[in-house]
């Protein structure tokens, strides 16, 4: 960590509003969605994080966020050295050269009446790179061919294309600003398995190649697993655990990670056999409503008494290995094991 | 296991659809055999005509466009030839169904106890109290809180988990035969489809069903299955028992599709092996083999020419390819070998924590 993170995110909170306030609905307004209530995170150049969680944690939010594409309600984003909040209209446009977004669906976020190649140029066009029509095209074509596709494509349009081949165009797209920065959100979650495989392994070759900086969020722990560096677990807005990939691997510990770990199907049915699951019980709480004191309580199977209490904050428990759990010695709230579980579920 | 009868006995099944490019050849001679109390994974890529090979049997494809032949036999009965009239004797009540998503699968009109109390009137013929007495039990045997209470509720009153858990009370409520069930658990986070996959695991003990589980994801077909089927391009091209297909996989599509996942917990950083190409659309299937274009195991004319039969490598173990991988390469592929040994990872808890967790599974 001696060298300035390229992406420093601190205490990033993304509150949506609750809605209007309406004649059917007297009385005070509902509360607002806490998509992300306090998330902090770094990532150095030509690296990899992975932001995993499941549905409605927040972890595409935050993504978003990181490029104002939603407004943060507070906290601060610096990408490299400069604070993307304070940034005006025309200074925010010239970062959105250095950073790109990859989605998950590319047939949604391709234009269908566009051809590819138009859609590659239009950035180009708005950040008046590579001269004019023809350098642009040249350099479309270039584009195309990297993320291993023929430049001639580019006068096609998306329905001609297969899913992972949109999702190529979508990388290639990605690229046109030459961005530092790509955050990756469910690249693969829309492909089949034979091709997700190389459109990992593209992405791996293009960081290797062009010194790219990724934050890839995911739902499938294995997949971000392989892709990442350091990997951070988020459950209902906040992150719960940071650590490298492996050591979150090998001795996850909280135990939400060590649940989702556990409830990840392994394709090796004698490892499926041999495995000790902690089953979670119950859902995720309204991200309106959260839980007091520690979110992930109400389906915690080590939860005890001060976890209503007490909202833990990211403890480092090893080098480079955080945890938001107050197993993990939060001051002043050491309870002996024997007694985390005889305390009742609140 | 295999020593019952089967249950349920598709053979030669072929779906086809005619469409504007031309007809559309989806399932193409596919067999298999189910028993009491087993499991039977059929797993493919989209595409691959996995969903189609049940569908068909219940006739639950638009028909025409759609044509179905060859045999279903439910017990004695053969379900091919049924009418759509004769069939409803089937469909519901001696075949289940659960599929992907549940908000579709309700009715967002209806509560959740018309729903569940539908089939077991027309059905078994109960009267309405009866019904909603039967409702009460099946939502407790699925795990649902207060099970009696909820009757009266809609479905978007539920969670997806908690959605998933009804459509799957449905599906048992006329105590069927078999149950299918269409990538139940895709829609749903990891920590909920491991509760889904505990329960299914748990009903089928208690109750001796039969359980065809189409899905994309090997994962939960290594957990949940005890045969399996893989289809590429309509076809069954592999077939075996859980563990030799994940161990000593034999056909290049079955040894492609492992070497192309990611493993939870492979540690070691590798290139993952991508399958070239893209699968054949069912209207433009090539000549020979229909994984030739795209096979790194491709040996001579003949794959280009002839379509390979199924034929058994092992006792109980069937490919379709005129080459099999050669036993080192498809050991080489298996999953086993990526990852350590069962049981091995993840002991280091400084706390200890795992001692107190080893009772539990």
């Amino acid at each position: 960590m001696s060298e300035e993170p390229l992406i420093a995110v601190d205490d990033l909170e993304v509150h949506f509003p609750g809605g209007p306030r309406s004649i059917l609905r007297r009385g005070s307004p509902p509360p607002p969605v806490r998509a992300v209530d306090g998330v902090s995170f770094e990532i150095r150049r030509g690296e990899t994080l992975g932001l995993v969680g499941e549905s409605g944690c927040g972890k595409s939010t935050t993504g978003l966020a990181l490029l104002r594409l939603v407004e943060p309600t507070a906290g601060s984003v610096t990408f490299d050295g400069r604070d993307v909040r304070a940034l005006s209209r025309r200074e925010l446009r010239t970062l959105r050269r250095r950073v790109a977004m990859i989605f998950q669906d590319p047939y949604a976020s391709l234009d269908p009446r566009m051809t590819v190649g138009d859609a590659i140029t239009e950035a180009m066009v708005i950040h008046d790179l590579h001269g004019d029509g023809k350098g642009r095209r040249r350099r479309a074509g270039e584009l195309l061919e990297r993320v291993g596709l023929h430049p001639d494509v580019a006068e096609r349009y998306p329905h001609e294309f297969s899913g992972g081949q949109r999702q190529r165009v979508g990388i290639a797209r990605a690229l046109a600003v030459e961005p530092d920065f790509i955050v990756c959100d469910e690249p693969i979650a829309a492909l089949d398995v034979s091709i997700q495989a190389s459109v990992m392994n593209l992405l791996a070759e293009l960081q290797a190649d062009l010194g790219l900086t990724y934050l890839f969020i995911a739902h499938d722990l294995a997949a971000v697993q392989h892709v990442s560096d350091r990997i951070a677990v988020m459950y209902l807005g906040r992150i719960v655990e940071q650590a490298d990939r492996e050591q979150l691997y090998r001795s996850p510990g909280h135990p939400y990670t060590q649940a989702l770990l556990s409830a990840i199907p392994v394709p090796s049915p004698a490892h499926e056999r041999e495995r000790r699951r902690t089953l979670l019980e119950g859902d995720v709480p309204s991200p309106m409503d959260p839980p007091s004191g520690c979110r992930f309580r109400t389906r915690c199977p080590e939860v005890f008494e001060a976890c209503g209490r007490v909202d833990p904050a990211l403890q480092e428990v090893a080098e480079q290995h955080h945890v938001a759990c107050l197993l993990h010695g939060e001051v002043g709230t050491e309870v002996p094991r024997s007694e985390h579980r005889d305390a009742a579920r609140t | 296991m295999m020593s019952e009868a089967p249950v349920l006995s598709v053979r030669d099944l072929e779906v086809s659809f005619a469409t504007k490019r031309g007809v559309a050849r989806v399932v193409r001679g596919v067999s298999y055999e189910v028993a009491a109390g087993e499991t039977l994974a059929i797993v493919g890529e989209s595409g691959s005509g996995k969903s189609v090979s049940t569908l068909a049997l219940t006739k639950l494809i638009p028909i025409p466009p759609g044509r179905v032949t060859g045999q279903a036999l439910l017990g004695d009965d053969d379900l091919v030839p049924l009418s759509e009239r004769q069939l409803l004797e089937y469909r519901g009540t001696r075949v289940g169904y659960v599929f992907q998503d549940p908000m579709t699968s309700l009715n967002p009109v209806h509560t959740i106890g018309r729903q569940l109390t539908e089939h077991t009137r027309y059905h078994l013929g109960l009267s309405e109290s009866q019904a909603r007495e039967r409702a009460v039990e099946l939502l407790e045997q699925v795990g649902i809180p207060a099970a009696e209470s909820r009757l009266d509720d809609h479905p978007h009153q539920f969670s997806g988990g908690m959605r998933q858990r009804v459509v799957i009370a449905i599906g048992l409520a006329c105590d069927p035969d078999v149950l299918i069930a269409d990538e139940a658990t895709t829609a749903l986070d990891v920590t909920t489809q491991a509760q889904i996959l505990d329960l299914v695991r748990r009903l089928q003990r208690e109750r001796g069903m039969a359980v065809v589980w189409i899905t994309h994801d090997l994962g939960v077909v290594a957990g949940i299955a005890d045969r399996v089927l893989v289809m590429y391009a309509g076809e069954v091209v592999e077939q075996a028992g859980v563990d030799t297909l994940f161990d000593l996989p034999r056909h290049p599509y079955t040894v492609g599709l492992l070497e192309s996942l990611p493993v939870l917990g492979d540690l070691e950083r590798r290139d993952l092996t991508a399958i070239p190409g893209l699968p054949p659309p069912p209207t433009h299937l090539p000549e020979g083999c229909a994984f030739h274009p795209r096979c790194a195991f491709r040996h001579d004319e003949r794959c280009a020419t002839e379509r390979p039969p199924l034929t058994e490598v092992a006792p109980g173990h069937s490919i379709r390819s005129f080459y099999a991988v050669p036993e080192e390469a498809a050991r080489a592929a298996s999953t086993a070998a990526r990852l350590p040994e069962p049981g091995s990872d993840r002991t280091t808890d400084p706390e200890g924590r795992d001692d107190a967790r080893s009772g539990r599974t």
